[in-house]
């Protein structure tokens, strides 16, 4: 096998001269890096001719590290440019310092307050992570009723709907009554507010498999569960992934407004705290800590997503998402 | 490994076959009143204009359409739902795009529960044998239209099924590499025996392989005559090609489908 795509690689470089030896210049070490920094992005690199064939040589590790700067340092100045405007708005006290304190002060109530602010952070990831699973999972499996029974979709899809519709912020000191102030509301909340994204998303990839492929797989004599792990799932996960993506973004907002209403730790309880006690800098730190966790979680999902759909359109390289 | 058709009785047997499509805003005859018998060992090619029910046709054999009315038996069975003693090439290659080649033809395998040692020795010969060698990795959006049809036949032949169903599987190849898998294909119904049923458009495709060539009229689509092919059963392309009778029945074949255009 691995005779085989080298060989494949091999051919490949010498029908395509340039690219072929643009990508065996930049090849050995970590010599790539710098290099595709300043030269041109990765995407048009190996922007593939219309006769290739098979796959492209696999990126070292340099490559992929040029293509992982490439890919961060627009939002990279972004960031600073926003960092920039508010230490200037801030410390030129255009607006007074109890509203908006200066990145500075910021920094040293997260620096001094450390092991608290890790504490709670810690409590609403734990909340977020379990409500996404969840939600992950039962959205999965209510997703597959839906899409494979005429029945349940009838009866499911309006239940669906109306936990979607309701507004998770009215249910949420009704949480708080019936499973009091632990964990356990937050968590419910984060798998309501984030099953949704799950089941839509599930649904239509599910309901999205060439017909002709389902006729194949019936001409090979296979059962629905072979048919489902073999064709089905596996054509669903591009339009599945879209949703986690959402879902897991949403369950951030869950766990936040579940420690709104009643919590003694976490995150949204801080946010409280600091807001009773006119703590800025508090309060900006933990708005940080936060969006952490939702770009954390976001950033690990897409990673799942490079992993598991590499053969998707979306992720092929030459149409990569960083060209601009 | 080959197969083992009954030596008597037909292999596919349709008796009355009428199909209507009814959709929101139209209601279509797809084909109508179609009746043919089909021997095992048989390699019938089918041709018709474009729109006649074809398709529709394989896709009854195979229980993947019902008829609005009439019977089908596949190997002396009534055929009441999708069969599995078949390999169906269908018109569009029909592969799993996150499947490499040679991952892509072993789905027969897998779907049916095969032998994995054996389908994969298999597997391999007929990617030596369509020339897809070298390819076995590449996934489907990293092949030409007509590698990508090879695959589908690779996969359909990798059972060794008694019945071969096959819906333009040359249509995306050029000439050349045409001509090859017509011998190809040839070879393999000599060699085993199998039953096949190829729609094409190409004439000389429909009587280089075909035991006996069907004309099917536009919609909806019966069959308007049925020439048997009176050529030796082992085939060489040249040959085939100057032959005179190949030349007679070409002729009879264009004209046929000519002026069925014309009268529609
Ligand atoms: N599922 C369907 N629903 C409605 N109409 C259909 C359906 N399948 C086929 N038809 C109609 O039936 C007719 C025959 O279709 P079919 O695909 O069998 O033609 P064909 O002979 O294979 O054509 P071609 O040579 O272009 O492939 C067409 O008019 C088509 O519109
Ligand atoms: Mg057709």
């Amino acid at each position: 096998m691995t005779e085989n795509s080298l060989d494949t690689a091999g051919r490949q470089a010498a029908a395509d001269k340039a690219g072929g030896e643009r990508a065996a210049a930049s090849t050995p070490g970590g010599a790539g890096a710098p290099d595709g920094l300043g030269g041109p992005a990765p995407s048009r690199v190996v922007a593939p001719p219309p006769d290739r064939v098979g796959r492209p040589p696999r990126p070292t590790l340099g490559r992929r590290a040029a293509a992982f700067a490439d890919s961060l340092w627009r939002p990279a100045l972004v960031l600073a440019v926003f960092f920039a405007a508010w230490w200037f708005v801030a410390a030129r006290e255009y607006v007074p310092n109890y509203l908006v304190p200066t990145p500075g002060q910021v920094w040293e109530t997260m620096t001094t307050q450390w092991s608290e602010l890790a504490r709670h952070t810690l409590v609403t990831l734990y909340e977020t992570v379990l409500g996404f699973v969840l939600a992950a999972a039962l959205g999965l499996v209510t997703a597959v009723a839906i899409a494979y029974s005429r029945t349940l979709d009838k009866a499911l899809y309006p239940i669906v709907l109306f936990a979607q519709v309701i507004p998770k912020i009215a249910i949420a000191p009704l949480l708080v009554v019936w499973f009091g102030l632990g964990l356990t509301p937050k968590i419910i909340l984060a798998v309501l507010i984030a099953f949704f994204p799950v089941v839509i998303s599930g649904v239509a990839g599910l309901r999205s498999t060439d017909p002709e492929l389902l006729d194949l797989a019936a001409t090979m004599g296979a059962g629905p569960w072979r048919t489902f792990r073999k064709i089905r799932f596996p054509n669903a996960l591009p339009h599945l992934m879209a949703g986690l993506k959402v879902a897991v973004t949403l369950a951030v907002v869950g766990a936040v407004v579940g420690e709104f209403v009643g919590a003694s730790e976490g995150l949204g309880y801080v946010l409280l705290l600091a807001n009773g006690n006119l703590d800025a800098p508090l309060l900006f730190a933990d708005l940080i800590l936060m969006s952490a966790i939702g770009i954390v979680l976001f950033v690990l999902v897409e990673i799942a997503e490079a992993l598991l759909i590499p053969w998707h359109a979306s992720r092929r390289a030459g149409v990569s998402l960083t060209t601009s | 490994m080959t197969a083992a058709p009954a030596a008597t009785g037909t292999a596919i047997g349709m008796s009355g076959l009428t199909v209507r499509f009814t959709t929101r805003r139209s209601q279509t005859t797809a084909l109508d009143d179609v009746s043919l018998d089909i021997e095992p060992g048989e390699f019938v090619t089918i041709v018709g204009p474009s729109g006649c029910g074809k398709s529709t046709l394989l896709k009854i054999v195979a229980g993947l359409v019902k008829p609005t009315s009439g019977e089908v038996s596949l190997l002396e069975r009534p055929v009441r739902g999708p069969q599995k003693e078949i390999g169906f090439v269908f018109q569009k290659a029909a592969l799993l795009e996150w499947r490499g080649a040679r991952a892509n033809i072993l789905l027969q395998a897998e779907m049916r529960g095969m032998d994995r040692a054996r389908a994969a020795r298999r597997a391999d010969e007929l990617i030596e044998m369509t020339g897809l060698t070298g390819f076995e990795k590449a996934l489907p959006h990293e092949l030409s239209g007509g590698m990508q049809q090879r695959v589908a036949l690779c996969r359909a032949l990798l059972h060794s099924p008694p019945v071969l169903l096959m819906d333009e599987p040359f249509g995306a190849l050029d000439a050349l590499t045409r001509e090859q898998m017509n011998a190809e294909l040839h070879r393999i119904w000599r060699e085993t025996g199998t039953t096949v049923v190829l729609v094409t458009h190409s004439i000389a495709e429909a009587v280089f392989l075909g035991t006996r060539v069907v004309v099917m009229s536009p919609r909806p689509g019966r069959i308007i005559r049925t020439f048997p092919v009176e050529l030796p059963a082992h085939r060489d392309y040249a040959q085939v090609m100057s032959d005179s009778r190949f030349d007679r029945l070409a002729t009879d074949l264009r004209g046929l489908l000519g002026s069925a255009a014309a009268n529609h």
